[in-house]
């Protein structure tokens, strides 16, 4: 017993230094920026840089729609094949795989490819509408994580019954949707959502080749020309996803005490 | 009239046929039981009933009004479920004032309705609580006040007591009749339990295999099962191999001893094999002194196995082929029969139940 306890100290003090080591060391770079002493110095520079501005909202605004998107195109979607067509799911499940299996630069030359300036729907041929080219490439690459949190929400509650217990009192479809069966999945929307975020901040490839103002371009574009401010970055960058990761904590510790029985007061 | 219709109803899937045509006439304020096995097809005749399946054929109609094709939040059923299906997001007062939010109902009648329908199920206080902090028994008396917040024609209990251990079992079998008394409202009630229906219901229908094996009141069931399915499912019944002698005079050989039925055997004729039963209940030990009578049938047997249960004594006869049991109560001063003992067993003509169809082999 106190073996195997020893044993999963040491593997998580190796796991530990394996993650930390590394992080330790882009932040102590990144505060080497005034010569001699520690400083904020990379950090001031990055953050006061209008591309980082320009660049980390155009990616948080994009972020925002490809969550709202995916919210609207996954939750009805997951929700019905858990009601009326558990036999597709497999097909789904493999469906939504797909990103995670074929390579990013391989989905944005086939959207180039299909919506090119040239093509029937000629999405690249002003701003806007790349940018929502782009949005819908973010919803794709994100698809996997969002539909499997859902699906995941979906199954940890009776959707049949809720349905039915809600039509038997007059509820319609809309009703049902957003008033039974969205708030119980909340935590696990958020779950994608989060994830969703933190995959569209950082993502680099279709941006890149679909020549937008992103920030997963701008990070390469500084970690190509400076020393300090990239660790800056990437500190930056690890803050927002761990932020995002400790979002999820409290909304799911949130809902986990409202499921959980209160103690004593069970008759 | 009927209030609630259910005409030739059948539902099939592909080749299967989950229930087979399916007659029953509901009156207003009629508590009905389902009863039966699983997969007799009970649950899928209420589950239409409320609009979450539609017949392969046949109608289905409440207050004349043919609801066969509605949709179940155009049909004002009202449901309980076995698992609750309280909405979890939801406060129990708003729960139950689900169906009154959704009917657009103003805030000042869903209130007092609310809190009415609480005081109704003994809950007035737990309004502000969720409902994973409410035992199984409240949760089912919640989603009982849910679905009749909205004054429902008919209320529908899918097993709802199925969850409950067996003492809340008792006492909430007994709430849900004294509210449906109060309110008067049609109820249909689908259990695989037979004291539940017994103590429940105004009427049960008896259901195997997709088909009514019998509608009645729950005297009528319990001491005149027409079918051997009903006999054996509804109470303790003993059911023996017999040879009809004489069809008319109701005269049986069982194991070559001669009893004789209050009613003649029908649609039977001399030398047919048909079931007979005798309840428990019915029959008794006796010394075999007795004068015989014309309304008592006599069997002589061998105890088989003696059963000391506290209060009661089980003790099992065996004749020839056949064997019944019987219960006698324990009385301190008598010792229970021995092992092997020749007893004469002795029941009512009027006891012995003639069923239809030859006996299992």
């Amino acid at each position: 017993m106190k073996q195997s306890r020893i044993g999963a100290w040491i593997a998580i003090a190796v796991g530990a230094l394996y993650f930390l080591v590394p992080l330790i060391g882009t932040f102590e770079f990144s505060l080497r920026m005034r010569r001699g002493v520690y400083s904020f110095d990379a950090y001031r520079v990055v953050l006061s840089d209008p591309r980082f501005q320009a660049t980390f909202g155009y990616s948080t605004l994009l972020a925002f729609a490809t969550i709202l998107v995916g919210v609207i195109l996954v939750v009805p979607t997951a929700y019905w094949i858990q009601l009326r067509l558990p036999r597709l799911r497999p097909i789904v499940e493999f469906i939504t795989l797909l990103p995670l299996v074929i390579p990013a630069i391989v989905l944005v030359f086939g959207y180039l490819r299909i919506y090119g300036s040239s093509s029937f729907l000629p999405m690249t041929s002003n701003e806007r509408a790349t940018d929502v080219l782009l949005m819908f490439s973010y919803v794709t690459l994100a698809l996997p994580y969002m539909y499997r949190a859902v699906d995941t929400g979906l199954r940890a509650i009776d959707v049949r019954t809720l349905t039915e217990a809600a039509e038997s009192l007059g509820a319609s479809w809309a009703t049902i949707l957003f008033k039974v069966i969205f708030p119980n999945v909340r935590v696990a929307v958020l779950s994608g959502a989060f994830l969703t975020f933190a995959i569209v901040i950082g993502e680099f490839t279709m941006a890149s080749l679909l020549d937008r103002p992103a920030f997963g371009p701008y990070l390469q574009l500084i970690g190509a020309n400076r020393a300090y401010e990239p660790s800056a970055l990437a500190i930056i960058a690890f803050i927002v996803t761990w932020a995002c990761m400790g979002l999820l904590q409290v909304f799911g510790r949130g809902t986990r005490a409202l499921a959980a029985p209160a103690p004593g007061r069970i008759k | 009239m009927a209030f609630l219709e259910i005409q030739s109803v059948r539902k099939s899937y592909g080749a299967q046929h989950v229930v087979q045509n399916f007659d029953l006439a509901i009156k207003r304020g009629e508590f009905v039981s389902f009863l039966g096995p699983s997969g007799c097809g009970k649950t899928t005749t209420l589950r239409m009933v409320a609009g979450f399946e539609t017949p392969s054929a046949g109608q289905i109609r409440i207050d004349d009004k043919d609801v066969t094709n509605l949709r179940p939040n155009q049909r004002k059923v009202g449901m309980v479920f076995q698992s609750y299906a309280l909405f979890p997001n939801m406060t129990v007062a708003d729960n139950v004032g689900f169906g009154l939010k959704v009917a657009r109902k103003p805030a000042a009648e869903i209130r007092p309705r609310v809190e009415e329908m609480l005081r109704l199920i003994k809950l007035p206080a737990l309004g502000a609580r969720y409902p994973s902090q409410l035992s199984g028994g409240q949760q089912q008396r919640v989603a009982l006040a849910r679905a009749l917040a909205v004054k429902p024609q008919v209320l529908l209990l899918d097993e709802p007591l199925s969850a409950l251990d067996a003492k809340i079992r008792v006492s909430l079998r007994e709430e849900i009749r004294s509210v449906q008394r109060e309110l008067g409202i049609t109820t249909v009630y689908v259990t695989h339990d037979q004291e539940e229906a017994l103590s429940m219901s105004d009427r049960i229908v008896v259901m195997n295999e997709g088909r009514v094996e019998q509608i009645g009141t729950p005297f009528e069931i319990y001491n005149f099962p027409r079918t051997r399915f009903v006999a054996s499912f509804v109470g303790t019944l003993n059911i023996m191999g017999g040879r009809v002698v004489d069809p008319a005079a109701g005269r049986i050989e069982v194991d070559g001893q001669p009893i004789t039925a209050s009613r003649g055997v029908v649609d039977a004729k001399a030398g047919d094999l048909r079931a007979v039963a005798l309840r428990p209940e019915a029959a008794r030990l006796t010394n075999g002194e007795e004068a015989p009578s014309d309304d008592t049938n006599r069997m002589r047997g061998l105890i088989e196995e003696v059963s000391f249960l506290g209060s009661v004594v089980r003790v099992r006869v065996r004749f020839k082929d056949s064997a019944i049991s019987l219960d006698t109560f324990n009385t301190p001063h008598v010792p229970p029969p021995e092992r092997g003992q020749p007893v004469t067993v002795s029941f009512g003509r009027a006891d012995l139940l003639v069923l239809e169809g030859a006996p299992a082999a």
